[in-house]
């Protein structure tokens, strides 16, 4: 192609390199610069105070609880939102009539809020919400969906598995486009019933889909908020029990006795713990590959 | 702020779109019919589906429905429902008994909800404004027009969408603190207004544009300006449109971000506004639950509206090359 003036590529790309060296590459390095100060929330002079906020953060209770939390909520993540998406894919990918209907119907809880989905559930998961009613009149006693440390983590889990149902369906739905059609034959002509056809014909033909919707899963499990801020009302559950690494940090983002600083480890923590299943779970898919 | 527009990540992976249908491929309908014998598979020709199997993937369907919009609806009930109609109880209507927009009216007293409303608007105009408008200009230099360094920029866009974007929402704090925009809505409209992502969507979109056209268009002497106006820009409308609908949707949903930049009551967007009615008046399930209403419908209706737009953008996208 011939060449234009050589600056005209510059100046298109211009706005967008600016906002990504602002809002993406300078606040990176900003982060670590600023885990080594005592940064306050309200403005003023911030010193420096070398390793201490590091100090600080691995003797700190809090910070591995929300690790704990990080990692049961990976756990349970993971499978059911690499399987149950896939499965519902497999159920709308035939053209059946209607089928749109029920494909923008289940994407439905991914383009709600994370609030709007939030304060639906801990309506649903009350004391006197419909499911404790109905397990009442069924003779039981009320389950504590909200204020129990551990099932108030499995109730925002459940929320994070059913928000995101529509949204890795899409990705497989994409991805199933490319498993050929004949292979299908091919497997059902052999005599391979549907179950069979799905794990040695479907699962196999996106398997690549399903390391990046593990990684996807993995990462989003770890950068959770907005579900543990709302169905605890913004406390963290009893004693700051079910506090993630993402709501560490924006209790220490604000007010008085905000620490921007420590704020910033916290915010390296997290970066680093998120690398762990992108590099785990890309080197399984590359093993797999040879 | 992070969320704008990842629903499309498939597309960058390079995966096909949703077209090709794979005839009765029923891993989800259980085992039963692994050990059918083979006549009944003759009798049936390949992908025209039976009943039974055409009963069970409709059932399943509407499992699948109940499960995903049934506590949306649930929450429009109770919003609907009067002051004298028990919600608290184990054998629910779904169907007000004495349906009122009272509850409706008691959020608008409560809080500022039209200004929250505003607010939000604001900020996913700047967003879907910046957006569609820099993202494009990006990725068409970056697909279309051959400069040096033009590898190392797109490597660079590429590199940080490893970066969780909450990994550095305090630095990003600070800037815009720096800037003098905190408790400020340009300061939550600013770092979302031109997202890496759909940079590499626009690119990804004009990349597909046959070279030969461009070449072509360049033999005529059309200029840089004229090739994007007039032969790739209506080429990559259903990308575009994509980036619209979830720079929209981010914006208008964004939580973690608003909360850290806002301060004064006046300035919420309708996301933390609707945080602040939960703490206030936890006791008013019908008032809540007409608030999450509020700021759920504008984006079910639009995403109604433009949904073949969106489901178009991702099949378009994803075949490439």
């Amino acid at each position: 192609m011939r060449a234009n003036r050589w600056f005209t590529p510059w100046l298109l790309v211009l706005p967008a390199l600016v906002w990504l060296v602002g809002f993406s590459l300078w606040p990176s390095i900003n982060t670590v610069r600023l885990s080594f100060t005592n940064a306050s929330p309200l403005g003023g002079v911030s010193q420096w105070v070398g390793l201490r906020n590091f100090e600080t953060l691995l003797a700190d209770p809090q910070v591995w609880e929300a690790l704990l939390n990080s990692v049961v909520y990976m756990a349970v993540c993971l499978p059911l939102l690499t399987i149950l998406p896939l499965l519902i894919a497999v159920l709308v990918q035939q053209k059946l009539p209607g089928i749109a209907f029920f494909r923008t119907a289940y994407y439905t809880p991914v383009i709600a809020s994370a609030v709007v989905v939030g304060l639906i559930w801990t309506w649903i998961l009350d004391d006197r919400g419909v499911v404790n009613e109905i397990v009442k009149a069924l003779g039981g006693a009320g389950i504590p969906f909200l204020t129990d440390r551990w099932l108030l983590l499995v109730s925002a889990i459940s929320l994070t598995v059913w928000k995101g149902l529509g949204y890795y369906m899409i990705i497989f739905l994409a991805a199933l486009g490319n498993v050929g059609k004949d292979l299908h034959e091919a497997a059902a002509i052999d005599g391979a019933g549907a179950v069979r056809r799905f794990w040695s014909v479907t699962v196999p033909g996106v398997r690549g889909t399903m390391t990046l919707v593990g990684i996807l899963v993995c990462v989003s499990a770890l950068r959770v908020f907005s579900e543990l801020y709302i169905l605890t009302n913004g406390t963290g559950g009893p004693g700051g029990q079910d506090n993630s690494l993402v709501m560490l940090i924006q209790q220490y983002a604000r007010g008085f006795t905000g620490n921007l600083g420590y704020a910033s480890a916290l915010s390296l923590l997290l970066f680093v713990v998120t690398l762990v299943p992108m590099l785990a779970l890309a080197r399984m898919n590359s093993k797999a590959d040879k | 702020m992070t969320d704008t527009t990842t629903t499309t990540e498939p597309v960058i992976g390079g995966a096909r779109g949703a077209a090709a249908p794979a005839p009765d491929v029923t891993g989800a309908t259980g085992g039963g019919r692994a050990s059918r014998p083979p006549r009944g598979r003759r009798r049936a020709a390949w992908g025209v589906m039976s009943t039974r199997e055409r009963v069970i993937r409709y059932a399943l369907l509407v499992v699948v429905l109940f499960i995903t919009i049934g506590p949306f609806l649930w929450q429009l009930s109770t919003s609907l429902k009067g002051a004298g109609e028990d919600i608290y109880t184990a054998n629910p209507s779904f169907i007000p008994a004495e349906p009122t927009f009272e509850n409706y009216l008691k959020v608008a007293a409560a809080i500022p909800v039209w200004r929250y409303i505003g607010n939000s608007l604001l900020v996913a105009a700047i967003d879907v404004f910046g957006n569609i408008v820099f993202a494009t200009l990006a990725g068409f230099a970056l697909a279309r027009l051959q400069w040096r360094f033009r590898k190392a920029v797109l490597g660079l866009f590429l590199a940080t969408l490893v970066l969780p974007g909450e990994a550095t929402i305090i630095s990003q704090f600070v800037t815009v603190k720096d800037l003098g925009l905190a408790d400020n809505l340009v300061g939550v409209a600013l770092p979302g207004m031109i997202a890496a992502l759909n940079v590499l969507l626009m690119f990804n979109a004009f990349r597909q544009i046959p070279e030969e056209i461009d070449q072509a268009a360049v033999m005529d002497g059309a200029n840089a300006m004229q090739r994007l106006r007039y032969i790739s820009l209506p080429a990559v409308q259903g990308t575009i449109a994509v980036i619209a609908i979830f720079s929209f949707i981010g914006a208008w949903d964004d939580f973690l971000w608003p909360l850290i930049v806002l301060q004064s009551p006046e300035n919420l967007t309708l996301t933390v506004g609707l945080q602040y009615l939960q703490g206030t008046f936890a006791t008013d399930q019908r008032m809540i639950a007409a608030g999450t209403m509020i700021a759920f419908i504008p984006i079910a209706v639009i995403f109604a509206v433009l949904q073949r737009f969106f489901f178009k953008g991702v099949e378009e996208g994803g075949v490439k090359g």
